[in-house]
């Protein structure tokens, strides 16, 4: 597997990606947000946590409308695989690869912890390697993580099944208590909690791990 | 020419910070404020000495950056 990691000032989540791939046997290359393409025969890129730009005017704006960005815009439209983690996912939801808004938490506090997710589909490459409805433990660390959707779009990603996690007990007030969710043709996944961050021991979990396995083996080659 | 965005969360959203500040302002004995809504507003300068063009291009500026047009909507005004 060929991943690609995006890094922008203010990212903050860019290693804990690459070490992620790698450690499911990934050749990684890391791609600054001033290219102005990406480098070629990628398997899946990778827009990583963090706060881009000083999330100045809402967090993922201005990294949306970076040059790599349109990169990774018609990369995606390719049916290229994206994951957008954190701010990688408000960074999808800007440049509207990816449907809805992350807002503010209701409780307008930062949530720095360990949280509880179910697996709501394994009907995608990200998520084929955990059991339908599997409980496991990712990190969150989001002040703007309040997932959006107006009543159709919530009907439409239910329909389609594209809600790949849902948090357990939702903490920052999320619609239909939506943790991540994925794009149409299903190759694009956005997610607020960190698998990047559950993927040693010393992490305090695994959990994470389970989901750049399945990425790799669906990136091999037949 | 110098034009005035004025950016809020489109009716019907929720707006947690206003919710916030509404509590704040009971707190401090300010009764009777039943609702508060946040936004912003961003100021340009522009070179465009035309009106109706300088409108066009903040709209499209608007559109493509300023605000996030899912959730918020906007109003531009000149000065």
């Amino acid at each position: 597997m060929r991943a690609g990691v995006i890094v922008f000032p203010g990212s903050n989540c860019d290693r804990d990606l690459a070490v992620a791939y790698q450690r499911a046997g990934a050749h990684v290359s890391m791609i600054w947000h001033k290219d102005t393409s990406l480098p070629v025969g990628l398997d899946v890129i990778g827009i990583p946590g963090g706060f881009s730009f000083g999330d100045y005017l809402r967090c993922g704006a201005i990294a949306a409308r970076s040059p790599i960005c349109r990169a990774v815009v018609d990369y995606a439209d390719r049916g290229g695989y994206v994951i957008g983690i954190c701010n990688g996912f408000q960074i999808l939801t800007e440049t509207g690869v990816l449907p809805g808004v992350l807002m503010r938490n209701a409780g307008l506090k930062f949530i720095c912890k360990s949280v509880g997710l179910t697996v709501a589909t394994t009907d995608s490459a990200f998520t084929s390697g955990y059991q339908a409805g599997q409980a496991v433990q990712y990190p969150v660390a989001h002040h703007d993580g309040n997932y959006n959707a107006d009543p159709d779009l919530l009907a439409r990603l239910n329909s389609e099944d594209r809600v790949a996690f849902r948090y357990i007990d939702n903490t920052n007030g999320s619609n239909d208590d939506i943790a991540g969710v994925l794009s149409k043709n299903r190759r694009v996944l956005g997610l607020m909690p960190h698998p990047e961050r559950a993927v040693d021991a010393a992490h305090g979990g695994t959990d994470g791990a389970a989901l750049f396995s399945a990425l790799a083996a669906v990136m091999q080659p037949a | 020419m110098k034009a005035s965005v004025h950016i809020m969360l489109k009716q019907g959203v929720l707006d947690p910070q206003g919710e916030a500040v509404r509590h704040a302002l009971g707190s401090l004995g300010f009764e009777g404020v039943s609702r508060v809504r946040q936004g912003k507003v961003i100021e340009l300068e522009l070179a465009e000495t035309d009106k109706a063009k300088a409108e066009a291009q903040v709209r499209e500026m608007c559109d493509k950056l300023l605000a996030n047009t899912v959730i918020e909507s906007y109003r531009v005004e000149f000065t």
